[in-house]
């Protein structure tokens, strides 16, 4: 069927089957691989986008339950060469080693800092309770997260 | 790569709508709302539905509010709605002990109240909740609307009164006096399928229970009605005895099978201990008088 769903601002429109996920529409149709494809299983939050602002498990969602409304992925973070500050944070504080949960990571904090600008510890390891990283312990992405909140997008 | 078995779409503008669609398709449709139990069984195999209608845009059923002398949930009321919802915390606290705990925040934005009761599996939270509370569900089909209690709702693992061409649109809690309740899930990682829940309703007159909904998840083939805890309960003033003895029927009436999360007599001792708990947290919050 025809398909045709706004990401990251840009109309992407290619003929799918209904049951192409939404995690597989991105990274094929406009090629946008920063998401990532992981347990596929909606356990582990690498596949994590926006929609409408909210962040949901783009591997557990049909692509065709999009049309209408806005994605965004990790790819729409850095604008003109300056990062977010999420990302920035992520930069600062080492929030990364291997780098699979990283996209998943910066979404749902970028939500969460739009939803709630000065998170405490605790609201942030909650709302990166769904994200799943096996090499940082987690300590540093709190602190990369804590760090965005500090930081408005001009400092960065 | 899981991907579901090929599949027809199309996305309902109405409650009519859908419910013409889902006459027109048969037993082969199934309505999609988040997805977050659909899909995995789709992509596993395990469900091969050939049509999906899509309810999404059918916002009209995503609702939380009073009327009358109940509260009124609709069926497509996301997680996170019901975990923020303060009418809900207000009056049937459990719902927030229970969401609190369902899979993760970021699966609580998609997955529904509806669907989650549909699935119908038994180490489902919000079953187990709805038992308690003594949830009446409404169910539209071709004809009409129907009203089911939620003791006829749940038939087995899996299954539903929801028949096909029908559509589960709303969740009815009856407001009661003096209620209490509170919702006890023991899981082996954050976000993980409970070992064993208890959920607890209780209603008091003075220093009496006047009445009791207790339900236990994931100790049996189905969420566990513990009609016998109930009888027990009825017009006793709460006592450490009376949770212990509620706590023991909980071990003995439920059916749990060993599997990864633990073995059969650990399952029975959790039941036991989280009803326990359960119930003491539910008298508390109904007097007042919660830690």
């Amino acid at each position: 069927m025809e398909l045709s769903i706004e990401i990251n601002g840009e109309r992407v429109a290619r003929d799918v089957e209904a049951r192409t996920l939404l995690v597989h529409f991105i990274r094929d149709t406009p090629g946008l691989t920063g998401t990532h494809w992981g347990c596929d299983t909606s356990n582990c939050g690498a596949c994590v986008v926006l929609m409408d602002g909210t962040p949901i498990k783009s591997c557990t969602t049909l692509a065709v339950m999009c049309e209408g409304h806005e994605i965004r992925t990790v790819e729409s973070l850095e604008v003109d060469g300056v990062l977010d500050p999420v990302q920035q944070g992520f930069h600062e504080t080492h929030a990364l080693h291997c780098g699979f949960c990283t996209p998943g990571m910066l979404m749902t904090a970028r939500a969460l800092l739009d939803q709630n600008p000065d998170p405490t510890e605790h609201e942030i390891r909650t709302a990166i309770s769904g994200a799943i990283c096996r090499c940082t312990g987690y300590k540093n992405i709190v602190a990369a997260i804590r760090w965005a909140a500090e930081h408005s997008r001009q400092e960065v | 790569m899981q991907t579901p078995a090929p599949f027809e779409y199309e996305r309902a503008t109405s409650l009519e709508g859908a419910l013409a669609s889902l006459q027109r398709l048969g037993p082969s449709a199934r309505v999609i709302a988040g997805g977050h139990s659909l899909l995995p069984m789709m992509k596993l195999r395990l469900a091969t539905p050939e049509h999906l209608v899509d309810i999404n845009d059918l916002t009209a059923l995503a609702f939380i509010r009073a009327d009358g002398d109940e509260i009124a949930i609709g069926a497509l009321t996301r997680h996170a709605e019901l975990l923020d919802s303060e009418l809900l915390a207000e009056h049937f606290p459990i719902f927030r002990d229970a969401e609190n705990v369902i899979a993760d925040p970021v699966v609580r934005n998609r997955g529904t109240i509806g669907g989650s009761l549909c699935q119908a599996d038994a180490a489902e939270d919000l079953s187990a909740v709805c038992t308690a509370c003594k949830a009446k569900v409404v169910i539209h089909g071709p004809g009409g609307a129907r009203t089911v209690a939620i003791d006829d709702f749940h038939l087995g693992p899996y299954t539903t009164a929801v028949a096909d061409g029908e559509i589960l649109t709303e969740i009815r809690l009856p407001l009661r006096a003096a209620a209490g309740s509170a919702h006890e899930k023991l899981e082996r990682r954050a976000g993980d399928w409970a070992i064993a829940a208890a959920s607890v309703a209780v209603w008091m007159d003075g220093g009496i229970i006047a009445d009791a909904g207790v339900a236990l998840g994931a100790v049996g083939l189905t969420t566990i009605h513990l009609s016998r805890a109930e009888e027990l309960l009825r017009g006793k003033p709460p006592s450490d005895d009376l949770i212990a003895q509620a706590g023991e029927i909980a071990a003995s009436d439920c059916s749990p099978m060993s599997d990864g999360r633990g073995p059969v007599d650990y399952k029975r001792h959790l039941a036991g201990v989280l009803t326990g708990r359960a119930l003491r947290r539910a008298v508390a919050r109904a007097l007042h008088q919660e830690a």
